[in-house]
C-alpha cells in the first residue's frame, strides 16, 4: 500500500513525540484501542485556563495510526477545549488522505481525543481519576 | 550494494540470469508446440520439455513420467486434492490436512467442505508450527482418502516430518499429498523415500520462472489416479490439457539442475547469514521472540516477533528493505497471521512479526545492513508505543482493561 506524503512525514517527523506525568496538574490522558487489535493510542493534553497548551502522544500501530495521532496533539495545541471536542475523524481522514482500510485510525485517533478530554474534565471537577 | 535489498524471498525469487540464458532459443526461433507430432517445430519442443521433464524429476528423485506440469503450486495443489476426491470419492470423503497450510489447500478443502463433498479434519501443530505423524494416525477414519500436508510452513519455515507421516499413509493405504512449494530446491526432497503419492512445487520459488508448477504423481506402489480439472486436448497423460509452456518449462527444469548442483553450498551460506541476522538482532533487542522451529527449518527462513511494536509500522521504517508482516494490516483480510495463531503466538505478537526471506542473492552486505536497520526501526518505535512504557513501568499488559475495537 502506498502511504501519503502526509502520513511518511508524520511517521518518520513524529510530533510530540512523549508522555506527560498523569498526575501532573492540568494533564489528561486518552488511552484507546488493545494490544491484540494491533493498535493503542495514548493521548494527552496539558491544559492552563481552559486551554490546550501542550499535548504529547504514544502509540502503537500502523503508519497510519502513528501519523493520525502525531497530528492530533499537532491541532491540539492552542485550542480551548470546546475547539477540541469539535476535531472530527474525518477531519484527520482529509487531511492525511487516508485510504478507507485505514479509516480506523482516524477514529481512534479521535476517541483519544475525546478521552482525554473527559479524564482532564473529571480531573478539573475533582472527581477521582479514571485515568489507566 | 543496491537499495531496495529483497529479503522476501518465500513469496517469490528472482530468476537465475543463467536461467534466463536457456529460455530465450524457445521464444522466437525454436517455438513450436510441444503436441506437434508430425514437424521439426513440434519435435525440438517435445525434446525440450523431456529435457526439463528429466531435470526437475531428478531433483525430486521421481521418474520422469511421473510429473505433471501446471501453471504453478496452486494449481498443482487444486488438481491434486480435487482430482483425487473426486477418483476415490467412492471409497470415502474424509481429507486429513493441518492448521497451517497455504490458502492454496486450506480453501480448496474449504470449498469441498462447503459444497458437501468432503468432510475435513484440521491437525493442530505444535509451539514450533510442526504437525505430529501420531495425530495424523489418530486422525484416520474408515473414510480418510486423503492426506495433505506441507513440506515446510511459508511463513515460520518449519519442516514437517513427511517421511513419518508418509510412512503411516502407507501402511494404511491412504494416499498422501503434500505441498512442497517452499521445500523443492531448498532441502533435499525425495518422493521414495518420502513415502509421497502427490507433491505440488512451483518454479518462481526456486529461481526459475512465474507461471509454471507441477504436480508430482505417483506411477507405481500405487499408480495413483487423478481426475483432470481442466479438460481439453489430453495433455500430460490426460491429467492436465492445455498447450505447455515451453519456455517456463525450460526455466523450470534449469532451475531445478542448478537446485540440485548448488544446494549443500547454497544451505551452508545461507544458514551462515540467517544465523548471523537472527544473533544480531537478538543480542540488541530484548522481547524478540524468534517464530517457528528453532532448527528444523528452511535454511533461508527467519520469522520474528518484536513485541511492542506492530509490524506494519516496521515494514514502513525499513521501506529499502523488502519484508513481510504476519500483521493485519499488511494482510487483505485485516486479521493477523493463522499460521502464527496456530502456533500459540499471541494476537499482539502476531501483530508484531516479521518474515526474513533470505535467498540465492542476498549479501552479507545487505544482511549488516538490514541489521542495523532494524535495530534503528524497533528502537525507535518501541520509544513510540505506549506499551514498551508501560512495561517498562512496571504494568501488566495483560491485567489492563482494554477498549476493544
Amino acid at each position: 500500500m502506498a502511504y501519503s506524503d502526509k502520513v511518511v512525514d508524520h511517521f518518520n517527523n513524529p510530533r510530540n513525540m512523549g508522555s506527560f506525568k498523569k498526575d501532573e496538574e492540568g494533564v489528561g490522558t486518552g488511552m484507546v484501542g488493545a494490544p491484540e487489535c494491533g493498535d493503542v493510542m495514548k493521548l494527552q493534553i496539558k491544559v492552563q485556563n481552559d486551554m490546550i497548551v501542550d499535548a504529547k502522544f504514544k502509540t502503537f500501530g500502523c503508519g497510519s495510526a502513528i501519523a493520525s495521532s502525531s497530528l492530533a496533539t499537532e491541532w491540539l495545541k492552542g485550542k480551548t477545549i470546546e475547539e477540541a471536542q469539535k476535531i472530527k475523524n474525518t477531519d484527520i481522514v482529509q487531511e492525511l488522505n487516508l485510504p478507507p482500510v485505514k479509516i480506523h485510525c482516524s477514529v481512534l485517533a479521535e476517541d483519544a481525543i475525546k478521552a482525554a478530554l473527559a479524564d482532564y474534565q473529571k480531573k478539573a471537577d475533582g472527581t477521582p481519576t479514571a485515568a489507566k | 550494494m543496491k537499495l531496495p535489498i529483497f529479503l522476501d524471498n518465500h513469496s517469490t525469487t528472482p530468476m537465475d540470469p543463467r536461467v534466463l540464458e536457456t529460455m530465450l532459443p524457445y521464444f522466437v526461433e525454436k517455438f513450436g508446440n510441444a503436441a506437434s507430432r508430425n514437424h521439426a517445430f513440434g519435435w525440438a519442443a517435445e525434446e525440450a520439455v523431456e529435457n526439463a521433464r528429466k531435470q526437475i524429476a531428478k531433483l525430486i528423485k521421481a521418474d520422469p513420467k511421473e510429473i505433471v506440469f501446471t501453471s504453478g503450486a496452486t494449481e498443482s495443489d487444486n488438481l491434486a486434492i480435487k482430482g483425487a476426491l473426486e477418483m476415490y470419492g467412492e471409497k470415502g470423503n474424509h481429507i486429513i490436512t493441518s492448521a497451517t497450510e497455504h490458502r492454496a489447500v486450506l480453501d480448496t478443502v474449504k470449498v469441498l467442505e462447503g459444497k458437501g463433498k468432503a468432510t475435513a479434519t484440521y491437525l493442530p501443530v505444535d509451539k514450533c508450527g510442526m504437525v505430529s505423524p501420531e495425530d495424523v494416525r489418530n486422525a484416520i477414519t474408515e473414510k480418510t482418502i486423503l492426506i495433505s500436508v506441507m513440506m515446510a510452513n511459508n511463513e515460520i519455515g518449519t519442516i514437517n516430518p513427511i517421511k513419518e507421516i508418509g510412512k503411516i499413509a502407507k501402511e494404511k493405504g491412504i494416499l498422501f499429498h503434500c505441498d512442497a512449494t517452499q521445500g523443492v530446491g531448498k532441502i533435499p526432497v525425495d518422493v521414495q523415500d518420502m513415502g509421497i503419492d502427490l507433491m505440488s512445487f512451483t518454479s518462481h520459488k526456486m529461481y526459475g520462472p512465474k507461471g509454471v508448477g507441477a504436480l508430482y504423481v505417483r506411477k507405481k506402489n500405487p499408480r495413483v489416479r487423478i481426475v483432470a480439472q481442466i479438460d481439453g486436448g489430453g495433455h500430460e497423460r490426460g491429467m492436465r490439457s492445455g498447450t505447455l509452456p515451453v519456455p517456463l518449462i525450460v526455466g523450470f527444469g534449469k532451475a531445478c539442475e542448478l537446485c540440485e548442483q548448488e544446494m549443500t553450498k547454497e544451505t551452508a551460506r545461507l544458514i551462515a547469514m540467517r544465523d548471523r541476522l537472527e544473533a544480531s538482532i537478538m543480542k540488541a533487542l530484548e522481547e524478540s521472540y524468534l517464530n517457528g522451529h528453532p532448527t528444523n527449518r528452511l535454511p533461508g527462513n527467519l520469522n520474528i516477533s518484536f513485541a511492542y511494536v506492530e509490524g506494519e509500522s516496521l515494514l514502513m521504517g525499513m521501506k529499502d528493505i523488502a519484508l513481510s508482516s504476519g500483521s493485519a494490516c499488511t494482510s487483505a483480510t485485516l486479521e493477523p497471521s493463522y499460521v502464527l495463531r496456530a502456533l500459540g503466538v499471541g494476537t499482539e505478537l502476531a501483530h508484531s512479526s516479521i518474515r526474513f526471506g533470505l535467498g540465492r542473492f542476498n549479501t552479507d552486505d545487505e544482511i549488516d545492513y538490514t541489521i542495523k536497520k532494524v535495530v534503528e526501526i524497533v528502537t525507535k518505535l518501541r520509544e513510540m508505543s505506549p506499551l514498551y512504557e508501560m512495561a517498562k513501568e512496571g504494568v501488566d499488559l495483560k491485567s489492563v482493561q482494554w477498549a476493544a475495537h
